[in-house]
């Protein structure tokens, strides 16, 4: 890292707020040249907003960004590549059917008279770019045939193209083995050679502490700090990340603790997820908590009826369960209030009863005809009862917040009387009043007997509310630890592949 | 900011403006030609939409599921020709004709169903399909022959295309009770819900419980009665019938059901909007052709009509007349 340069990138006291949220206060860094720079940060820290800010996505309120020293005013996509800053999403975005080249040069191909594409140069310039990468695969190659890791190759070529200031990498080694990580780190130092910023955002520590220089944390859309890599620790970049204001001690004593309401045994869905045994019981509220991708929320698909486990057995009861659909989910007692809101668990243009009343529309009948008091009644109930702020049932649900929004969904569910509720990412997308008022929710819930299952990628959340928490790594169970005996870095260990102090 | 604003004010046209639209156009219409508003022009306006309005009832509720029927001109040109082939079938007769027909375009849709609800096809394929394979089935069964009633003073069959009660064309009471039952089901029944939760977002649905695939399935077996009832009133007024007499009333229907305020994104839309749509678009045509139009330009216009009832959902949907994204 060389400090005496100018900044690659510098950002000045970047606000940026949505409707009743302050998504990002006064976020200020610099990544200099040569200098891989690490974005930490819960889910919902602000991270993407940050990145969507840069990418010329959202514009922020207050606040400049510079690149080289020159402000840089970004209103689309294009400004941000015209600038020189580049990403490489977590998510790929290429033409399988075409060339690497193509990918590569997509929407500005070298042209000859006529317009026509001048093959030639395109292939050469696209095999320098590929030889600075060290690749295995040519500028002909389709992209379709090529692997994930590869596939990540012809982005990282793409960002190349141009004359890259800054290099973003969105959590690149997501879906990359060992192996190809190995490979993207060496193309990672390459870029830091040639003197090019690097922002990289992971949630694995033993990552971050192998390639970056510096760390920026950012906490419920605030700028924490910045620290040097090699003076810090994994305990004081958590505390940074999660903050002193956790508070254990409200949880709630544990309940009554009644018979076993699920069971499962040896449950494996292909390679989403292997070997997966825990228990429920009534009056408990067990956590699954893991990176995205651990294979939680796929776990709560296959008791749902969602997924076909490809092995084990579920249990209900002591008796044992097998669900080939939601519909038989949903007779068994088996009820999910799934982690997107908007596309899975509402139908927004409905109004609030009827998103309510929905899985048991069918039984509320007078004669052939849906009955509009039963349907009335039990919006009441559960509008009172999680004190759902709506101005009538007759409001489309689009129209409501997103705290009272998932308030309907899980009404909808407990109107059910399920034996076992799975709630995936409670509190995702909600503000933090609506938030504690949902945690005590799932915690009263347990108090009256229900068997919960809380699936959470929000460490506070999953220490607030559970009894017993599922750590999950990559598709296995780490570890399932007691709410007695539970730490932060224990826990982060275990959903991190750390065992006893190795990588598993 | 204008386009903001234009956006709004597209978005008030677009629920409330094709009724003052059509207002409009009525009253200006009556100011230029007084027969236009006449009894007889009205009723007559309403007895030629019957056809077109039993078959968008059964459309709306597949609109409302999320999906198209295409097919539905197609199919009624098979009813009509199937009911007067059994017709004069001695082993059929009127009595058995009917209910034989009624079984073999039900399950034509009932294919549509299946093909749509349970395999997941792309309902815009099958159905635009199934639109040229009916069309080469009847032509097949017709032999490319038209069909007609040989001796029409001795049959009862003329009844659903020419008889009144109590003055009232019967074309119009079947419409009107049809309309009425198939509205109390889209509204009031457990069914009719389902209908809309699929339409309105069909993975919240299947998280819910619903049964996507019998539901859509339902829904053109609904449309395909519809059509029957269509093709009936039509052999029955005419007593013949060519192998085409049902070809591009798919646009028409659709024109109408998104007149009516469905949205082809699905999940909005009811059977009382349908009647409003097929109405206005029977004015129109209605206006256009004493206005001394061709008849063909109604072609023209169903197009221009399809085209900025789409646009005004959209535009309304997202609030402004033009966005670079969905």
């Amino acid at each position: 890292m060389n400090t005496d340069r100018k900044p690659a990138l510098r950002l000045e006291n970047i606000v940026k707020t949505f409707p009743g949220v302050r998504a990002l206060d006064d976020v200020s860094f610099e990544v200099f040249p040569g200098e891989v720079h690490a974005l930490m940060g819960e889910n919902g820290a602000g991270k993407s907003t940050l990145m969507k800010v840069l990418g010329g996505i959202h514009q922020p309120d207050e606040g400049r960004i510079f690149v080289e020293e020159a402000e840089a005013v970004m209103t689309t996509p294009l400004h941000a590549k015209a600038r020189g800053v580049m990403f490489i999403h977590q998510e790929l975005s290429l033409a399988e059917e075409l060339s690497v080249a193509e990918n590569v040069y997509l929407g500005e191909l070298p042209r000859k008279s006529l317009g026509r594409v001048d093959w030639a140069t395109l292939y050469a310039n696209t095999d320098e770019i590929l030889k600075r990468l060290k690749v295995g695969f040519t500028a002909r190659t389709r992209v379709g045939d090529l692997s994930i890791a590869n596939q990540q190759m012809v982005e990282i070529a793409r960002a190349l193209t141009v004359d890259a200031k800054v290099v973003i990498f969105d959590e690149p080694t997501a879906s990359l083995t060992d192996a190809e990580k190995v490979v993207l780190f060496e193309v990672i130092a390459g870029l830091q050679a040639e003197g090019v910023g690097i922002v990289y955002i992971s949630h694995r520590m033993e990552e971050i502490f192998k390639i970056t220089d510096r760390i920026s944390v950012l906490r419920d859309g605030e700028y924490r700090g910045t620290l040097v890599t090699s003076e810090t620790n994994e305990d004081e970049i958590t505390q940074m990340m999660i903050g002193r204001s956790l508070d254990l001690s409200r949880r709630t004593a544990r309940g009554e603790v009644g018979k076993t309401a699920l069971r499962v045994e040896g449950l494996s869905c292909g390679s989403l997820f292997q070997d997966i045994s825990f228990d429920v019981r009534q009056g408990e509220v067990v956590g699954f908590y893991g990176l995205v991708g651990a294979g939680r929320t796929e776990i709560a698909e296959t008791l749902f009826g969602l997924r076909t486990p490809s092995a084990g057995k579920i249990f209900l009861k002591d008796e044992e369960l097998r669900i080939h659909s939601p519909i038989e989910a949903i007779r068994h007692g088996i009820s999910l209030v799934p982690e997107s809101r908007k596309e899975q668990g509402l139908v927004l243009g409905m109004n609030c009863r009827d998103n309510i009343t929905l899985p048991q529309v069918s039984d509320l009948v007078a004669g052939p005809f849906v009955s509009d008091g039963a349907e009335v009644a039990i919006f009441d109930q559960y509008r009172d009862r999680l004190e759902i702020k709506t101005p009538s049932w007759r409001s489309a649900v689009g129209n409501l917040s997103g705290g009272n929004q998932q308030k309907i969904v899980i009404g909808k569910w407990l109107a059910m009387r399920p034996e076992v509720l799975i709630v995936d990412e409670p509190t995702r997308g909600i503000d933090v009043g609506s938030k504690s008022e949902i945690h005590n929710l799932l915690r009263d819930l347990a108090a009256r007997g229900f068997a919960v299952i809380v699936i959470s990628s929000e460490m506070p959340e999953v220490l607030h509310v559970s009894d017993r928490i599922v750590a999950m790594y990559q598709g296995r169970v780490m570890r399932i630890f007691d709410a007695e005996e539970v730490t932060e870095d224990s826990l982060i260990q275990a959903i991190s592949g750390i065992e006893n102090g190795k990588v598993a | 900011m204008k386009n903001d604003r234009l956006g709004k004010f597209a978005g008030v046209l677009a629920r409330q403006g094709i009724l003052v639209a059509f207002i409009l156009f009525m009253i200006g219409f009556s100011l230029w030609n007084a027969r236009f508003i006449s009894v007889e022009n009205v009723f007559g306006v309403v007895r030629s939409s019957a056809i077109l309005g039993v078959m968008a009832l059964g459309v709306t509720f597949v609109v409302i599921g999320g999906n198209l029927d295409l097919s539905v001109g197609s199919l009624m040109s098979f009813s009509a020709i199937v009911v007067l082939d059994l017709h004069e079938n001695p082993a059929f007769g009127p009595a058995l004709a009917i209910p034989a027909m009624f079984a073999m375009t039900m399950a034509i849709g009932a294919l549509n169903g299946f093909l749509v609800g349970y395999l997941r096809l792309n309902s815009l394929i099958v159905t635009l399909g199934m639109l040229s394979a009916i069309h080469g089935l009847t032509l097949t069964y017709s032999g490319g022959q038209n069909m007609d009633i040989a001796n029409q003073e001795a049959t009862w069959f003329g009844i659903f295309g020419r008889g009144t009660a109590l003055g009232i064309p019967i074309p119009v009471l079947i419409f009107a009770g049809l309309a009425a039952v198939l509205a109390i089901l889209l509204a009031k029944t457990p069914f009719g819900r389902k209908v809309y939760a699929v339409g309105g977002n069909e993975v919240a649905a299947t998280f819910s419980g619903i049964p996507r695939a019998r539901v859509v399935f339902f829904t053109y077996l609904i449309s395909s009665f519809c059509v029957a009832t269509a093709g009936l009133i039509q052999a029955s007024r005419t007593m013949g019938a060519q192998n085409t007499v049902g070809q591009g009333l798919e646009l028409e229907v659709l024109a109408a059901v998104i007149l009516g305020g469905a949205s082809l994104l699905g999940g909005s839309g009811t059977v009382f909007k349908t009647v409003i749509g097929v109405l206005i678009l029977g004015f129109i045509q209605n206006g256009l052709l004493l206005a001394g139009l061709e008849f063909y330009v109604q072609f023209v216009v169903t197009w221009i009509i399809i085209i900025l009832a789409v646009w005004l959902d959209i535009a309304a949907k997202r609030g402004r007349l033009w966005s670079p994204i969905a």
